[in-house]
């Protein structure tokens, strides 16, 4: 017996809505658990305090002072890479095969295993070049990990700059370097932004190349120097959850709501930048 | 002219840090992995299934791990694919466009999503649930295919519906003037216009599954076992590594490596065919 097509059509259209909003519910369901479970044991007491018995009792003020270090550090190494890599891509070459090893590198470094990074920062950072467990060997293993984010936005952001502007610019008499530095950066600015916001957020999210390069010692005080060992938000938060007895649940519920909430308030100021950047120059 | 060459070649110096990144970690991990590979052999060690690091001699057969990895990664492709792909589908087919744009920025934010918070919600929702309702211990393949299925949604998603966009509207026009339904247009006309992109989305989905660590150690109990049933625990090639490198050393600690360098082939292997898929999507276009 031959269906109908509008019966098909219909019929499949419910389907769709429905896995649809089943993937919707499901994702937007685990941030709302988190953040319900989390929350109410967020206080000002727990963000500013330092934590106590190995993290079931006090705050978090060290592990979040430690996540800033990495990840700011990370993006500060990751930048001039990624930008650069953006520019010469853009405005200095034309595809050939050299853009094709370039690009092909970015991709292949985008879809490697964090935990490969964190044998790699391991055996690269931590043990050969001797920088021990610390925020700077942590910081050097997600700028690796950011690099590919930033190239791709930042690609993005200067192509999205109108040849008209650099047009103008030559006719100006302007040499290349001068069109890329006083006109097109400046007027990529918003969304060269928005990928290093981005690699920020997927940095503090990171544990598997983390715990193994900035070790899982929980500071007692305020990393002072980049070669202090720390540990971050997700590495905190993954161990209180995974080694903790049941009286640290409460605090790994209020360290992943901190981790949640803070990634999404960075993805969605990204992603707004973002919009309104490309919507600048349509 | 000098000032502007060198300009050029230190742009050019900084665009080669992705594939020099690249590079270094190839051969590190190359480095420190293979020769305990080839001093227990190839075959012992890909299709070994003992893992007994402290025994005397130490024995690392990996092939539990991997057939653990393969058993979770296809689970999670049975749940995140149909589910991602009528989700893409459905976002850039069929939705009211109010819908869309409030629906699409949702779930792109969702992929920030730590792995270590969908972990902890399967150790504490998912694994209870199938404890009682379903059987076992809890911890499982199945528990794994499950949190990495929900994973894998937002890279699924997002790459499935950049394919879908891609395919020109006059296709759509053309199928509709023929009296075609949606359903059919999508069906006949879109999907098979897209399907390269589409594959490549599922491959990358795939290599994200296969490269998950941490929310996989959280539900997936770490047995080194081979899979015997969807109830039964395993352990993945990432969760042997992350799991003993805290206490490993010597022969121990380059197996590790060794385990890397296998998960590191499987990737480059799956990279290289979602690369080359979708460059033919593209040509074709």
């Amino acid at each position: 017996m031959r269906v109908p097509p509008k019966v098909v059509h219909v019929s499949m259209l419910g389907v769709l809505w429905t896995v649809t909003l089943a993937a919707v519910f499901t994702l937007v369901g685990i941030v709302g658990w988190v953040l319900w479970h989390g929350l109410p044991d967020v206080t000002p007491q727990f963000l500013f305090s330092m934590p106590a018995e190995s993290g079931a009792e006090g705050g978090i003020l060290s592990v979040i002072a430690g996540t800033l270090f990495i990840i700011v550090g990370a993006v500060l190494v990751a930048t001039p890479l990624g930008v650069g890599t953006a520019i010469y891509l853009v405005e200095y070459t034309r595809e050939n095969w050299v853009t094709r090893v370039i690009r092909y590198g970015a991709d292949c470094l985008a879809g490697i295993p964090s935990i490969i990074f964190g044998l790699f920062g391991y055996v690269f950072f931590v043990i050969t070049l001797g920088l021990r467990w610390s925020i700077l060997s942590g910081a050097l293993t997600l700028a690796l990990m950011s690099l590919p984010t930033i190239i791709r936005t930042a690609e993005v952001a200067l192509r999205a700059v109108p040849q008209g502007y650099r047009e103008v610019s030559y006719a100006l008499g302007a040499t290349r370097w001068q069109m890329v530095l006083r006109v097109v950066l400046p007027g990529a600015l918003p969304g060269i932004v928005t990928g290093i916001v981005l690699a920020l957020g997927r940095s503090m999210s990171e544990t598997a190349a983390v715990i193994f390069t900035a070790g899982t010692v929980l500071p007692d005080r305020i990393p002072t120097s980049t070669g202090d060992s720390v540990r971050t938000l997700a590495v905190h938060f993954y161990l209180l959850a995974t080694e903790g007895t049941a009286g640290s649940q409460p605090k790994a519920f209020a360290t992943a709501a901190i981790l949640v909430l803070a990634i999404l308030v960075i993805n969605v100021s990204a992603y707004t930048a973002m919009h309104r950047f490309l919507a600048r120059y349509r | 002219m000098k000032r502007e060459e060198a300009i050029r070649l230190t742009l050019l110096g900084l665009a080669m840090s992705a594939v020099t990144a690249l590079a270094v970690i190839t051969t590190f991990i190359l480095k420190e992995g293979l020769p305990v590979i080839f001093r227990h052999g190839p075959a012992s060690f890909l299709f070994g299934s003992d893992w007994s690091p402290s025994a005397e001699p130490p024995v690392f057969g990996v092939f539990a791990m991997i057939a653990g990895t393969f058993a979770v990664t296809f689970g999670a492709l049975g749940i995140g694919v149909p589910v991602g792909l009528g989700s893409a589908i459905f976002l850039s087919e069929f939705a009211p466009r109010r819908v869309a744009t409030i629906l699409k920025p949702a779930l792109e934010l969702l992929a920030g999503i730590p792995s270590v918070v969908f972990g902890f919600m399967g150790m504490l929702v998912l694994l209870p649930f199938i404890r009682t309702h379903v059987g076992g211990q809890g911890a499982s393949v199945l528990a794994g295919s499950t949190i990495l299925g929900i994973m894998i949604l937002p890279t699924v998603i997002s790459i499935s519906m950049d394919a879908l966009r891609s395919v020109p509207r006059s296709y759509r026009e053309g199928s509709f003037a023929l009296g075609a339904t949606g359903w059919q247009t999508t069906w006949k006309v879109t999907l098979p216009a897209a399907r390269p992109g589409l594959v490549a989305a599922v491959i990358l989905g795939m290599g994200r599954a296969v490269g998950e660590t941490m929310a996989v150690i959280m539900v997936t109990g770490n047995t080194v076992q081979m899979p015997k049933s969807f109830l039964a625990p395993v352990r993945t090639l990432t969760s042997n590594i992350a799991l003993e490198m805290s206490y490993a050393d010597g022969e121990h600690r380059e197996a590790l490596f060794a385990t890397g360098v296998i998960l590191f082939a499987i990737i480059m292997a799956l990279n290289t065919i979602a690369n080359s898929v979708g460059r033919l999507g593209r040509k074709r276009s």
